[in-house]
């Protein structure tokens, strides 16, 4: 298809089609695009301590889950910092499917493994087993609609379905990583290449108004636009979740999870720094690393910098001392030597008409 | 296939060079542009600055990433094309049009035949694609 591959975390995969990023970042927000995620890993976790043993693992609270119904989580250290963010989705009261980020599966499963102390649960690491094909935007549902049976307006934000999509059997939720409407598709691996095809093919691919193809440029400009974090550079083992604003997820009062007791304890003490959103005010683009200066001072790093081309702004993530996280706050991007002036803003940066 | 104009001059950093008596129009290849993807951002230098063979003159940002450009010949900088500032996009459009970068009174003008052909420049980029 014209991609321009590259080695992502061991995994083969465009960054680009023809068109290119800023043409499929467009498409995505106006019409529909298309992205093969079949690189994010699968956990399965069975068994009648399913939900307690992930609930002990992670930040977000598992028994508020019904079936069919998905949360955004956090895998967390002792220390309240995050070993991967996730999406928890429980297909049963029995049964939950843990699915996490390509570069992190390993060091997930591992992890997973070495915290089962005698809980009832079995656990398969299932990524091999699995697509993943998301169709993001405000047309998706009327592109997936020709491919199944399933009442796709009856699936709500963060709920999921069993059903077939193309006479193909899997799951199909109402998640995604772009800031639109859109379904992720999780099918046989074998089938990947046929859902990919019939997608394209139903969204009428090539034409004007038709979904398109996206790689990762236009993936990682889509999440940041949409001011969601991308593990490695946003979040990681040094980051605590109430750091990265990722409070929301962290339900301290569920009970004892990993990482509790510090992250309660950061809570009352307050952060010492905060994740925040900025544009840059003056010419330029912010990239990652460079470092914010504020009042001469070299306060923090960017963690993801990019262009955002629907705003038509140049945007990122940085890491800031508590007191310059407001918004308002003036800071300078140190941009390979050259200060270029910017502004904390509130994030998202770009949220979607309901 | 990339477009190569014949009555050009080109560098291994994939610059062209368009001779005008004494002086140098230089910008970034067809083969380069597309490698770059969309072309978001143009960082050029000021009138009556000064470059040897091979120095970065400026950047050129895509999405994804910053890469310098660089003069295949020396001199001093005459003008640079301000419309990039609002259009970077040009450099995709038309690379060896609209989407010139620099124009430079050249110092040495010979530096010029050191320069790789267009045939030559287009073996290089097909041996570069293997």
């Amino acid at each position: 298809m014209g991609g321009r591959m590259v080695d992502f975390g061991g995994w083969d995969m465009p960054v680009q089609y023809p068109a290119g990023t800023i043409e499929e970042h467009l498409r995505t927000r106006t019409h529909a695009g298309l992205f093969d995620v079949s690189h994010m890993g699968e956990i399965d976790v069975k068994g009648p301590d399913a939900i307690a043993f992930v609930n002990r693992l992670t930040s977000n609270d598992v028994t508020k889950l019904v079936d069919g119904q998905a949360q955004y989580s956090a895998l967390t250290t002792p220390q309240g910092t995050v070993i991967d963010d996730l999406l928890v989705y429980r297909l049963a009261a029995d049964h939950l499917l843990l699915v996490v980020n390509a570069s992190t599966t390993e060091k997930d499963w591992e992890w997973i493994k070495s915290h089962h102390v005698g809980e009832s649960v079995e656990l398969n690491n299932v990524s091999a087993d699995y697509c993943q094909i998301a169709l993001q935007g405000p047309d998706a549902q009327s592109i997936l609609r020709k491919l199944t049976g399933i009442p796709l307006s009856d699936i709500k934000y963060y709920h999921f379905t069993h059903g077939s999509v193309d006479g193909v059997a899997g799951i199909v939720s109402r998640t995604g990583y772009t800031g639109e409407d859109g379904f992720e598709v999780y099918a046989p691996a074998d089938r990947a290449e046929q859902l990919w095809n019939k997608i394209l093919d139903a969204g009428q691919t090539g034409t004007p108004t038709g979904v398109m193809p996206c790689g990762l440029a236009a993936r990682n400009t889509l999440r940041l636009e949409a001011g969601m974090a991308l593990y490695g550079n946003d979040i990681d083992e040094t980051t605590t979740l109430l750091e990265a604003n990722l409070g929301w997820i962290c339900k301290l009062d569920k009970g004892d999870f990993t990482g509790r007791e510090a992250l309660a304890r950061q809570k009352e003490e307050g952060v010492k720094r905060k994740l925040a959103g900025f544009e840059v005010t003056e010419r330029g683009i912010a990239r990652d690393h460079q470092e914010v200066v504020v009042d001469g001072q070299r306060v923090g790093n960017v963690t993801s910098g990019s262009p955002a081309p629907f705003l038509k702004k140049n945007i990122g993530l940085a890491y800031v001392p508590v007191e310059y996280a407001g918004a308002g706050q003036e800071i300078q991007i140190d941009v390979r030597g050259r200060l270029v002036g910017a502004q904390i803003i509130k994030t998202p940066f770009y949220k979607r008409q309901k | 296939m990339a477009n190569v104009p014949e009555d050009l001059h080109y560098s291994k950093d994939h610059e062209w060079v368009r001779v005008d008596g004494g002086q140098a129009i230089i910008g970034i290849t067809d083969y380069a542009q597309d490698s770059l993807g969309d072309v978001v951002y143009v960082e050029l230098p000021k009138a009556e600055e000064e470059f040897a063979a091979n120095e970065p003159f400026g950047s050129v940002e895509s999405v994804k990433a910053v890469s310098e450009v660089f003069t295949p010949v020396a001199g001093v900088i005459v003008s640079t094309n301000e419309t990039l500032a609002d259009e970077p996009e040009t450099v995709n459009s038309d690379p060896y049009g609209k989407g010139w970068m620099i124009r430079l009174k050249m110092s040495n003008p010979a530096e010029v035949d050191s320069l790789l052909t267009a045939a030559e420049y287009e073996d290089f980029t097909k041996a570069e694609s293997e």
